[in-house]
């Protein structure tokens, strides 16, 4: 174990211009999947917001006596896809059409009769805010005899699948492609320092290597590079996302950063490139017997 | 210690580099392999490490089928043999001393006795002195010297020597074939193939000589079909 991590170590040692050129291109390469990945999350953000708003609406026959619609509210709230349910009655509707419709706040003070019937707004648990379900909630709502109508977005909703989905595929093919791109660069660059070395790994199956232990400080080095690859992305991921977030003047204050898991998930499949490329990249050296 | 039985080897555009090639070798000799380049030496020195396998025929060393040689056991093999080349295959960013470590500490030697294994083959080979200059600091016969102590760490059986003092002055040869000499005086077999004929004129040590890949004349055979006549 000391010797290879010694050996490991020491590669960095003697060929430092070429482990600092796979170190920076390993965080190049997951930078630019980085970048895309930020975009990514931002656009998953933006969209979670709109899907806050997401809302069901059910309008209530006038008349119908406050107890009705308070246990009606306790059945709604305990459907698997409601996450809040919230009774607006008349007054409270005229009060918010006053403060909201600032236009025709003079023909509202003016009125004898609240025309605003009451309403029950639903708001439904994420995930479940997708035109099907919302649908289907409202359809359940219609089901109550209290119920005169019931409005949602439709439209809106619609869009908004439609842009998830797109979002959704459009962002795993670019990031798939971008990541493919980066495996192959990534491979590229352990491959040359491997060459580098084709020498010493002869010369340790001549001296009586295992293949193992000729690919364990190689592993290792391309781990490390894989880890200090990832790491640097992420700082140079850090600093376009500050760049860019307070160069636009306010436009993209609301920019988020990765999580922790989202940084992790960076980390690892760096981890993992370095370890895969020096795999298969010494693989090649040991396999001709 | 080594048995060559029928050992045919085609490359894969058909050209065959051994041809029908038998012989034994025994406990404690000295064995030359002579023949122009291209005539197979180098061939049968790789069959010898288990760098290549026979196309067909049988070849034993030390024990292990090379022939049907599982790839596990390749590192055990050769750790039973040193190995010795023309261009000699040091690495040039360590030490004598730390070149000759290398081949003990891959095979997993204990730490604590390398140093001084280290010391007792480069004394062996007349370069105790020398034990922390890097490759470049030391003439061509002292780089072979340095490369036949890192053969010589493990206590091999059979030490290998492919054109040992091909890249050498008269002087560095001498001394390097001496050395050869001395550790085969000590029990160790010593295959080497060369095309220095003035060498192998020198001794009265078994010669077997190629051509085309064939085996043309080998000494001791050839003595005892004489004494037979």
């Amino acid at each position: 174990m000391k010797l290879l991590t010694r050996e490991a170590l020491l590669s960095f040692q003697r060929a430092p211009l070429l482990s600092a050129l796979s170190v920076t291109t390993i965080a190049f390469s997951l930078f630019t999947v980085g970048l895309f990945g930020l975009v990514a999350v931002n656009l998953r953000q933006a969209l979670k917001g709109l899907e806050e708003r997401v809302e069901i609406v059910a309008f209530t026959l006038r008349g119908t006596p406050s107890e009705t619609i308070a246990i009606a509210s306790q059945d709604i709230a305990a459907f698997p896809e409601v996450q809040d349910v919230n009774y607006v009655s008349e007054e409270e509707a005229l009060e918010r059409a006053r403060a909201e419709l600032v236009e025709f706040r003079d023909a509202y003070r003016d009125l004898q009769v609240n025309p605003l019937p009451a309403s029950i707004e639903v708001r439904l648990k994420e995930g479940y805010r997708d035109a099907a379900t919302v649908e289907r909630v409202a359809q359940r709502l219609r089901g109550f005899g209290f119920v005169d109508d019931v409005r949602y977005g439709r439209d809106w909703v619609q869009k908004l699948d439609y842009l998830r989905n797109i979002t959704g595929v459009v962002g795993l093919v670019i990031g798939m492609a971008f990541a493919a791109v980066a495996v192959v660069i990534i491979g590229v660059a352990i491959r040359l320092t491997i060459l580098q070395r084709a020498r010493e790994i002869s010369i340790m199956r001549l001296v009586g290597a295992t293949n193992w232990f000729i690919r364990g400080p190689f592993l290792l080095e391309g781990a490390l590079k894989g880890l200090l690859g990832g790491l640097l992305s992420l700082v140079l991921c850090y600093a376009g996302y500050l760049l860019f977030r307070d160069k636009s003047g306010g436009t993209f204050a609301g920019l988020v950063f990765f999580r922790p898991e989202h940084m992790a998930v960076i980390i690892v499949f760096g981890v993992l490139l370095g370890l895969g490329g020096s795999l298969v990249s010494v693989g090649r050296h040991l396999r001709h017997v | 210690m080594i048995r060559f039985a029928n050992v045919y080897k085609a490359y894969p555009n058909g050209a065959l580099a051994l041809k029908d090639v038998t012989f034994h070798v025994s406990k404690g000799e000295f064995v030359f392999l002579t023949g122009h380049s291209g005539a197979g030496k180098s061939t049968i020195m790789k069959l010898l490490f288990a760098e290549q396998k026979p196309s067909a025929g049988e070849v034993r060393v030390s024990g292990y089928n090379v022939t049907a040689l599982n790839p596990d056991d390749v590192p055990r093999l050769r750790r039973r043999l040193g190995v010795v080349f023309q261009d000699f295959r040091l690495l040039e960013d360590r030490t004598a001393a730390e070149n000759i470590a290398f081949a003990l500490e891959v095979t997993g030697a204990r730490t604590d006795t390398i140093a001084a294994r280290v010391m007792r083959v480069l004394t062996q080979v007349g370069l105790s002195a020398k034990s922390r200059a890097y490759p470049r600091e030391l003439s061509g016969g002292e780089q072979q010297r340095v490369a036949i102590a890192r053969a010589l760490v493990n206590d091999p059986a059979i030490l290998l020597a492919d054109e040992p003092t091909g890249n050498l002055d008269e002087r560095a040869t001498r001394g390097v074939f001496q050395l050869l000499r001395d550790i085969n005086a000590g029990g160790t077999v010593v295959v080497m193939a060369t095309h220095d004929l003035d060498l192998v004129r020198q001794t009265t040590y078994r010669i077997i000589e190629l051509r085309d890949g064939s085996l043309v004349y080998d000494s001791q055979v050839d003595e005892t079909a004489a004494e037979a006549q």
